[in-house]
Formats: structure tokens, C-alpha cells, sequence
């Protein structure tokens, strides 16, 4: 089990979080065109790499917020977590 | 009541407590401090089993977890259990334990025959020998071998014992308290660490107990007493025994398994039976040990033929000889030790060691004791059938692939010894490639992958001196990384016997002629012969010998094979074992008790149970209630002998005639506040919701970014700024999270609050023509007038005294309001109610008639936004906003979904109008097609249509709208049924909604 460190509230275990995908995916703006190709990117089209991955989490067994986890897709390894507003470089 | 194999003073059992216990029926006893293997081997008892393929006479080999054959269906505490460890489990008054995989009884077996037909059963015979004709598998093949495969009997009883779960943190998590297991502990808290020591067996000190050593002039003993001791007085640490932690898991989470009270005869009520413990270290040190392989020789499985290790600790531990007449073999001193300690128990060994002849200390003690040592010499085939009586043994030539000489010696036990193999379980599932150790034929870890340290015979140190020295400065230097403190202590002084080198040898050479089976995985019965056949058929890699002969994959993981199959393998393939590499090692280290894995979490405890502040009303009045997630919800109240369909008509008819009150407090809801709230709804729904004014309701539709609904319900407007949400209860924690996603994440600049309100307000609409009638009673100074309180309207007014919201909306169509007050006011209400509606004919109503009126009125739920519909399957298109843009909304410009042809919502009835449509079914052209029968449509929900008295259902069908009043068939293979259907508009009662606005 991953021992994740939320930025509000600290180390807890991963049953406390539930996972939210590709955390550097970006929505296109709400009222601006887009074409159809960007559109289809944004909704369907994800990377799967092996190796670190920036992803988003929630801990919704705690502060409900929504977390950045920069993790190795291959061996669990947590390299760095922030808050949504921060960035992981 | 003699025991012949017991020793009149050797032992840590307590002979002043006789245990009594029962083996296949027979009465025995045993001394307090048994386990069930020892207790039997002191009575002279060693078939105990029959082998997996062959059906072979069995006996104990091990002392503990490497334990292959002796495991037993044992019944103790009023409880069957399969499969237990005989070696382990501890001997408790009144047990009674039977052996497995043998029928009639373990002395006559019928499926020993085997045994006589293994030319049959070969390696890969499942795959081989079962595979034709292909009908025989069900019926023939796959019944008899899971009779003969049989291992032990699962009970089918409810299991009345407690097993908890238990969470811990620690500094230093250590794994085993052996030598180097004790010295990391003791290191690590006399510097303040918080440490956990963990031992699987009942007593502490692992090969201290059994070794000749001295530690301080201590015996290893006393001194491994005396280190618990101070342990177990100091505040930060806690010492477990009978605790088995049997998995690495990531992040430095390891799970123990710890036998709470499977050995106390009489427990108090709240003692569980077993706890499994999920442990966060910081470090953990590895001080598994290492357990002894064995020499593989034909016949090696003969009942009586022990590891050298367990003859010494059966003696030593348990003051049981496992013979009176024992012959020696190994390939390196540490079996001398079991010779010297036969020996002064006035037991006369014999000892072949297939070195040529040499001297070390070990070895001249022997000598001076006058020990009769043959080198060069090995076991060839033990003979007897269900214990040993003899051995022929051989004198090996220099290159020891033949004999010089051969004779037969008579002999009652054979314990073997071919080296030590390091317990790299824990080590491997860390994530550790293992790497291998040419000076001891083993792997031992390698490279750290996460927080642990191997120390000791874990770490392939097998001298005392090394393993203290390790496990001292180890358990000091991780533990001051963490307190930041050092305490110097200083490390004691050793006195042990110094080992010669071992020979590298591992499986004895068959004479010209001779071919007995010489096994290498007594459990699963795999032989040498088994693996040279895997290679001769080509398989290469390891992990395809392995699956294919099963070598390793008992529940013994091959503790005391694995290594033989490797060297097996890389003789014949010529390969170094480096090489040929070594198979997974996976949790559990060893079989745990479902019952612990499944902890507290049974019947009622299984997951939470939701209920509304009503629900107590409902129980008293004969609710059946199903569950909606984590809620219970009535589905119908039963009056007299009614059943579901007869209860649920009538609720749903009162509805229409009169008036009915349902129970919606399971409803999402989530309060929504804050100067952006308008522009946030009018993003997450599809419709307009800037201009909705206060105190007004509005349905909305909530789509995902790929098109599909997520959701509906109605948001009503409380205040400026200050929305009231609902949601459906199965997507209320979904919604709650999306909205939280979009505020958090993609539009933070937008300043708006979300959170649940769903267990703040009880709820409860009322339905019905006379449900105003109903309210202007229960709002007596209120108007509620179509006026004043039009459809989708809102008013705040006290009930009865307590404040409540009302809610002019409506979910089954009639003209309905939702009252919502405080959950503690909910049953005050509820009852109220009750109480005010008699007059107007009011029956409360389940799930199973509101979903009969909704289906009836053509409302769409679950069973219709099923995760593949848009907004125009379901005929919702009348909410998509063109002018706005909105979270979705540009899929929906997709070409598939924008075909003419595409899934519409439709009602069906059945020609015969008397034909329920089982939910499910599939719309075809013709029932009596070939298949596969080109699907149109499926059929979504189904009701009894109160308002026309005949079943009526929904369903999604290609090109819909254009199939209304042409006929099709409903088939639904699972029920069996073909129905003839006509596809009728959806809205089946009131289509222009006359009466929500009456």
C-alpha cells in the first residue's frame, strides 16, 4: 500500500486517496474554440510512460483536496507531491 | 502411556502438563510446549500423510515452516481447519488432528496405486494426459483430479471466531530473533528507536536455542533470554512471538500474521484468534535466517528421512528423537552438530559425509567421540515402504558420479544435511534482485530496493560471531539515523565451533539399473526425473520448468527445493544457476488464515450501512428494504400476505388515486454557495442557470467531458448566492468529487464552495392529485396555492414548528412536493405525516413503486444514463443549451453520435398485454433467427403500468423514434422468455406533464 504525503495534512495511507489520472493533461478554456483534433487529444488521448508520471490524486478520505503526485509508474517510488496549484518540475 | 522417543530431561516443554490430543482417531498425549509434529514423533508416529501425485507414505521431514508433507485437517476450539503445518501448529488440549489426501486411511491408501502407474504421471501430465476426448474434462477428469489432488477440507460452518486488523508504525521493524534478529533489536532500542521484533515461532531465539554456543558465558540460550527480557521491560519496543510477517509491500509496509490464541486452551471473549498486523517502518531488518536443503537420493521421501537441522531441534526443543538407529548424511559440518548431540543422548550415528575425509573442528570432536564417520560415502536408496529400515549406501569415486562400493546398512532415521539456504523471502518481495552467492550455492539479497537490511543467515553470514557483529551494528546505525542518538555498546564475546567448507554436492548418482524415485518438491511430488523430462520437451526458462512440473509452487514455495531444481537444471543445461536465475517469491511467506485476512470486515461489518432518520419507522412497518450502496432504502411496506409485485402496485396505484409519501433522503445533496455559483452551474449543467431567480427550482443535466450523462437532479436556489444541488444516490460522492475537481483544478479563479449536504436534511416527497390537500394541512398557515407555490418552486416555512424546505418537484410525475427538514426532525416529520394524511387516503411507498411511476411517466434513470447514453438517446435534448458552452459539450458534436440511426428511448408493450419484459432482454427483428441475431435495441426498465393496468417498458433501440408502432420480439436467453413487443412512445402516462403542474 502507497504511503502518500498529502501537502495539507501530512504522510496516510493510499486507501485514503482515490486516483485521478494524468495530472499535466489541460482543459482546454471554457467559451474558446477548439478545434476537433484538440478536442479528442484532450478527451481521449492519454500517455501511459513507464517511469515517472505526474498524476493527480484526491484525498477524499481527508481534505477532499485534489494533490499532484509525481510517482515511478514502475516500482510505486514517490518522488515529490504539491498541491494543485504548485508545480512538480 | 510411554512415549519410545522421548528424552528423559532434554527439552523446553513442560512435562508437568500432559496435553491429550487425537491422531486419526488414536488417543495420545503430549506435554505443554509440543507441537503437534513433536508430540506425535514421540510416539513413535511417523506416517502421517500420503504425497500429492502418487499417494506415497509420507512423513515429518522439517521443525517448522519448511515443513513439506505433514499437514493436517485439525479440529480444535470447536473449529475444522485444513491444511495446518503440523511442524507449527502447537499442541492444545482436546485437538484433534486427521492426515489428508488419503482414503480410506492413511496406513491402506487406494489412490496409491499411482505410485505403481507413474509412468502415467509424468511432468505436464495434467496437460498431457487429460486432454482427450475434450467432453471427458467436466464430467470425468476434472472431478477426479480435485478428489485426488485433494489437500484438506474447507469447513463450511460459519467461522465464530474474532480476527482483528491492527495498524502500527515503527522505527525499525525487525523480522526473526535469532542471533542477529536480537543483537539489531537490543542495538536499535538502546538508542530510543521504536522497534517491533517479530518471531514466527513461540519461542524467542531461533538457532540459540539449538546451537552448542556461548555468548558472554552465557549459553545462547540464557543469553537470548536474558536480551528479551530487557526488551520486553523497555517502553519502546514491542516483542511478538508466534508473529510471522509474511509480505513486503511498497513503501516499507510489511503485513504479520500473528497466532493470538490458537494455543491457549481457554481465552476471555474479546480475544481474537488471530490478528494480522499492517506495520509502516522506517527500516526493517531482515533476520529470516536460513533453512537446510537437502541431498536428493532415491527414495528421499521415505517416512523417517528428516533435515539433520530438525533432528537436532526435535531434540534439543522438544527432547524427541526422531530415531534410535540414525544415519547422517551431508556435505558439511553443521549435520556433525546433530550427530554429536544423538550421541550424548546415548544414540549411536553413523555418518556419511560425501567429503573426503578432512578435519575441522566440528569433525575431530566427532572423531573423539569415537563417532563412526564414513567420507566419500553417500545414501543411495533408502528402502522400506512406510518408514525406513535400511539404506544402501555408496562409496563415491573421486568425480562422484559412481560408486567404488555399495552395501546396505540397517538404519530406522536418515537425517540429511545439504547446506543452508538464506531465507530471502521478505528480502526478494522488497523488490531486491537477489544475487548469487558462489561460496554458499545460494542467492542472498542484493542492492537495497526499498528501506531494508538483510543480517545474518539471511544475508548468508552463518557464524555466530558475524551475524551478532551485523545485527549490532546494523540495528545501531539505521536506528540513530532516525533518534539521532548512539549508544555505544560493546559486542560480546563469542565461544562457537568453527565450521570446515562444504561440498558442493547435491544430488546422488543412481547405480547402472537402479531407478527409484528421487524427489526434489516433496509437496507437489516432482521428481529429478520430472525436470530432466521439462528440459528434454524444451522448456528452458525456469519460471516455464517450474509451471510445467510444478516444482516450487506448493505451500511450502519450495523452501527446501528450489534450490535443488536449480542445480538440476543448470547441470543439464550446462549453465551456472546465476544464470538460469531463480522463480518469484510471493506473499504469503507462509499460508495465513482467510479469516484473518478478512478481519472484523464480516456480515454487518462488511462495509457501513447508510439509514435514514426514518428508518426505524420503516422497520416497525413491515419494510423490505434493498440496498442502494451503503443505504438501506424500503423497497415495499408488505401488508398481510402481499408480495413484491402485489405490494408495489398498490403503493404505485395509491399514488395516482390519491397520495403517498417516500423516504428520499438518500438523495445526494450538496450545498453550493459563493458569487460565482450561477456561472459554476451553468458550466457543470447543460441547460441555462444564469437566470433562474431565487427560490426557484430547476432540473438539470450534468454531462462528462466525453458526452455522456453523468447525472441529473434539480438545484434550487436559496438565496444570491446560495444553491441546494441533488443528486442521484448512486452518483452523490461521483458528483461531489467532479464538481470538487473542476473548482479545485480547472477553474480555481472561480470562487465557489461544494460540500455534502446529503446527511444534513432528512426527506420525504409527497405524491399524489391530493398531495396539496395533504400539505395545506401540514403548512395550515401557508399558501400553497398553484399561485404561490408553483411547479418547481420553493418555500421555507416551519413544520410543525421546526423549519423545513419545501420543494415543489416531482420524480414520479404526479403533482409532488419534497419536504426537507433537519435528519433529527426526520422521524418528527415522517410521523406527522403519517398522522395528517390519513384522511387523504396517504401510504408511504417503496423504491419498487416509485420506480413503477417514473418508468410508467417515461423519466429516465440509472438503467437509461448506463454510462453510454447522451443527451438525445434519452430524449433530452430539450436541456442542451446551443448558446452556452458547458462541461461536454464539445463531444457532443461527434460524428457517431449525431447519426440518424443512432439509440433512441422508447416504451414497449407486449402484444398480449399481460407479458412482464424481464429487464435486460434484447430487441430482435425475429426470435427464430440464426445467431448471431442482430441486436436492435435493449430493454432498459421495466414496470406494471398502474395508470393502464399492463406491463410497460423502456428501451434504448436503434433508430427509435422511427420505430414507434412497428412490433419486434424481447428475448432474454437468461429467462427464457420471447415476447412479442410493440415499440409505443416512451412517455406512456400524462406525455404533455399536465399533472406536475396541476
Amino acid at each position: 500500500m502507497l504511503y502518500i504525503k498529502c501537502p495539507y495534512c501530512g504522510l496516510r495511507a493510499q486507501k485514503e486517496f482515490s486516483y485521478g489520472g494524468d495530472a499535466t493533461v489541460k482543459r482546454p478554456n471554457i467559451n474558446e474554440e477548439v478545434s476537433r483534433e484538440d478536442w479528442d487529444n484532450f478527451v481521449y488521448m492519454r500517455k501511459s510512460p513507464r517511469g515517472k508520471h505526474i498524476e493527480l490524486w484526491q484525498h477524499i478520505a481527508g481534505c477532499r483536496q485534489w494533490i499532484k503526485v509525481q510517482r515511478d509508474t514502475a516500482t510505486h517510488e514517490i518522488f515529490q507531491t504539491a498541491k494543485v496549484t504548485e508545480e512538480i518540475r | 502411556m510411554s512415549q519410545p522417543f522421548r528424552l528423559n530431561k532434554e527439552g523446553l516443554i513442560n512435562r508437568n502438563k500432559k496435553i491429550s490430543f487425537t491422531f486419526n482417531g488414536k488417543k495420545l498425549f503430549g506435554y505443554e510446549g509440543d507441537t503437534i509434529a513433536s508430540a506425535l514423533i514421540a510416539n513413535g508416529i511417523h506416517l502421517v500423510g500420503r504425497s500429492f501425485k502418487y499417494h506415497r507414505p509420507r512423513g515429518f521431514f522439517g521443525a517448522g515452516v519448511e515443513e513439506p508433507n505433514a499437514k493436517f485437517q485439525v479440529e480444535f476450539n470447536g473449529h475444522s481447519e485444513p491444511n495446518v503445518n503440523a511442524t507449527e501448529m502447537e499442541l492444545v488440549e482436546g485437538l484433534s488432528a486427521t492426515s489428508q489426501n488419503c482414503w480410506p486411511s492413511v496406513n491402506f491408501d487406494v489412490g496409491a496405486i499411482n505410485n505403481f502407474l507413474k509412468m502415467f504421471f509424468p511432468a505436464g501430465f495434467y496437460y498431457k494426459t487429460f486432454m482427450w476426448p475434450k467432453s471427458f474434462w467436466y464430467k470425468i477428469y476434472e472431478p477426479f483430479i480435485r478428489k485426488a489432488a485433494g489437500l484438506g477440507v474447507a469447513s463450511i460452518e460459519k467461522d465464530k471466531e474474532r480476527y482483528e486488523h491492527k495498524f502500527e508504525y515503527c522505527d525499525l521493524l525487525v523480522t526473526g530473533s535469532g542471533p542477529s534478529g536480537l543483537a539489531s533489536a537490543y542495538a536499535a532500542a538502546k538508542n530510543g528507536a521504536k522497534v517491533i521484533l517479530a518471531e514466527d515461532k513461540p519461542r524467542f531465539g531461533g538457532t540459540l536455542l539449538t546451537d552448542d554456543v556461548s555468548i558472554d558465558n552465557l549459553s545462547g540460550k540464557d543469553w537470548a533470554e536474558k536480551i528479551i527480557t530487557e526488551l520486553k521491560s523497555m517502553p519502546n519496543v514491542t516483542v511478538k512471538n508466534r508473529s510471522q510477517v509474511f509480505g513486503y509491500y511498497d513503501h516499507n509496509m510489511l503485513v504479520m500474521f500473528e497466532r493470538v490464541s490458537d494455543h491457549l486452551e481457554k481465552k476471555s471473549k474479546f480475544t481474537p484468534r488471530q490478528r494480522l498486523w499492517y506495520i509502516r517502518a522506517k527500516e526493517t531488518i531482515l533476520s529470516t535466517g536460513s533453512i537446510e536443503r537437502p541431498i536428493v537420493f532415491g527414495n528421499n521421501d521415505t517416512p523417517g528421512i528428516f533435515l539433520s537441522a530438525a533432528a537436532k531441534e526435535y531434540m534439543k526443543v522438544y527432547g524427541v528423537l526422531v530415531g534410535k538407529k540414525p544415519l547422517i548424511f551431508t556435505n558439511n559440518d553443521s549435520a556433525y552438530e546433530t550427530a554429536l548431540e544423538f550421541k550424548k543422548n546415548n544414540v549411536e550415528p553413523i555418518i556419511l559425509d560425501t567429503r573426503e575425509e578432512h578435519s575441522s573442528e566440528l569433525v575431530d570432536e566427532a572423531k573423539s567421540k569415537g563417532i563412526d564417520i564414513r567420507f566419500s560415502h553417500g545414501v543411495i536408496v533408502a528402502n522400506g515402504y512406510k518408514k525406513v529400515k535400511s539404506a544402501k549406501i555408496g562409496k563415491l569415486n573421486k568425480d562422484k558420479n559412481s560408486f567404488e562400493k555399495i552395501e546396505t546398512i540397517d538404519c530406522d532415521c536418515i537425517c540429511v544435511s545439504g547446506f543452508w539456504t538464506p531465507s530471502v523471502h521478505l528480502a526478494s518481495q522488497s523488490g531486491n534482485k537477489l544475487k548469487y552467492e558462489e561460496k554458499i550455492d545460494a542467492f542472498i539479497p542484493d542492492k537495497k530496493k526499498q528501506h531494508e537490511t538483510s543480517v545474518g543467515a539471511a544475508n548468508g553470514s552463518f557464524t555466530l560471531e558475524e551475524s551478532l557483529k551485523h545485527g549490532f551494528e546494523n540495528g545501531s546505525n539505521l536506528s540513530a539515523k532516525i533518534t539521532e542518538t548512539k549508544t555505544e555498546i560493546s559486542i560480546p564475546n563469542v565461544n562457537e565451533k568453527k565450521y570446515g567448507a562444504h561440498d558442493k554436492f547435491w544430488c546422488m548418482p543412481l547405480p547402472k539399473n537402479e531407478n527409484p524415485k528421487r524427489f526434489v518438491d516433496f509437496q507437489n511430488d516432482v521428481s529429478v526425473s520430472d525436470i530432466e523430462i521439462a528440459l528434454r520437451e524444451g522448456y528452458r526458462s525456469i519460471e516455464h520448468v517450474k509451471r510445467y512440473t510444478t516444482l516450487g509452487m506448493a505451500t511450502d514455495q519450495g523452501r527446501t527445493s528450489n534450490l535443488n531444481g536449480l542445480q538440476l537444471v543448470s547441470n543439464i543445461e550446462n549453465k551456472i544457476v546465476p544464470e538460469v536465475g531463480h522463480t518469484t517469491f510471493r506473499p504469503p511467506f507462509t499460508p495465513i488464515t482467510i479469516g484473518t485476512i478478512v478481519g472484523r470486515e464480516v456480515g454487518m461489518e462488511y462495509m457501513p450501512t447508510r439509514k435514514t432518520p426514518m428508518h426505524e419507522w420503516h422497520e416497525k412497518n413491515n419494510a423490505v428494504f434493498v440496498d442502494a450502496g451503503a443505504w438501506k432504502r424500503p423497497r415495499y411496506y408488505k401488508q398481510g400476505s402481499e408480495n413484491l409485485f402485489e405490494a408495489s402496485k398498490r403503493e404505485a396505484k395509491n399514488v395516482r388515486e390519491n397520495v403517498g409519501i417516500c423516504d428520499v433522503t438518500t438523495l445526494g445533496k450538496i450545498d453550493i454557495k459563493g458569487p460565482d455559483a450561477a456561472e459554476f452551474l451553468n458550466r457543470v449543467y447543460t441547460n441555462a442557470w444564469m437566470k433562474l431567480p431565487v427560490g426557484k427550482a430547476r432540473y438539470g443535466l450534468m454531462l462528462r467531458e466525453d458526452g455522456i450523462v453523468m447525472d441529473d437532479g434539480t438545484t434550487t436556489r436559496i438565496s444570491e448566492n446560495h444553491y441546494h444541488m441533488t443528486t442521484t444516490t448512486a452518483q452523490a460522492a461521483n458528483v461531489l468529487s467532479h464538481l470538487e475537481y473542476y473548482l479545485q483544478i480547472v477553474w480555481p479563479e472561480l470562487n465557489v464552495n461544494v460540500v455534502s449536504t446529503t446527511e444534513q436534511w432528512a426527506g420525504a416527497a409527497i405524491a399524489g392529485p391530493k398531495s396539496r390537500d395533504m400539505l395545506s394541512k401540514l403548512y395550515p398557515d401557508l399558501d400553497v396555492s398553484n399561485d404561490a407555490l408553483p411547479f418547481m418552486g420553493y418555500k421555507e416555512a416551519e413544520f410543525f414548528g421546526v423549519p423545513s424546505r419545501i420543494f415543489r418537484i416531482s420524480f414520479s410525475g404526479e403533482l409532488a412536493y419534497e419536504i426537507n427538514v433537519k435528519s433529527d426532525h426526520g422521524m418528527f416529520m415522517w410521523e406527522k405525516m403519517m398522522e395528517v394524511g390519513k384522511e387523504f387516503g396517504n401510504q408511504p411507498y417503496g423504491t419498487e413503486a416509485l420506480s413503477t411511476l417514473r418508468i410508467e411517466m417515461g423519466h429516465v434513470a440509472g438503467p437509461e444514463l448506463d454510462g453510454r447514453t447522451i443527451p438525445s438517446d434519452v430524449s433530452l435534448n430539450g436541456l442542451v443549451s446551443k448558446k452556452k458552452d458547458f462541461i461536454g459539450k464539445n463531444s457532443l458534436g461527434r460524428e457517431a453520435f449525431n447519426v440518424e440511426s443512432r439509440q433512441k428511448i422508447v416504451g414497449l408493450i407486449p402484444i398480449d398485454r399481460k407479458s412482464s419484459i424481464p429487464e435486460g432482454s434484447h430487441i430482435v427483428q425475429d426470435q427464430n433467427a440464426k445467431l448471431p441475431n442482430p441486436k436492435l435495441g435493449h430493454v432498459s426498465s421495466s414496470c406494471w403500468s398502474v395508470e393502464n393496468n399492463n406491463p410497460f417498458s423502456l428501451a434504448i433501440m436503434k433508430d427509435g423514434k422511427n420505430m414507434i408502432g412497428k412490433k419486434f420480439f424481447a428475448v432474454s436467453p437468461l429467462k427464457n422468455k420471447s415476447i412479442e413487443v410493440e415499440v409505443i412512445s416512451s412517455h406512456y402516462v400524462d406525455p404533455e406533464g399536465k399533472r406536475v403542474r396541476s
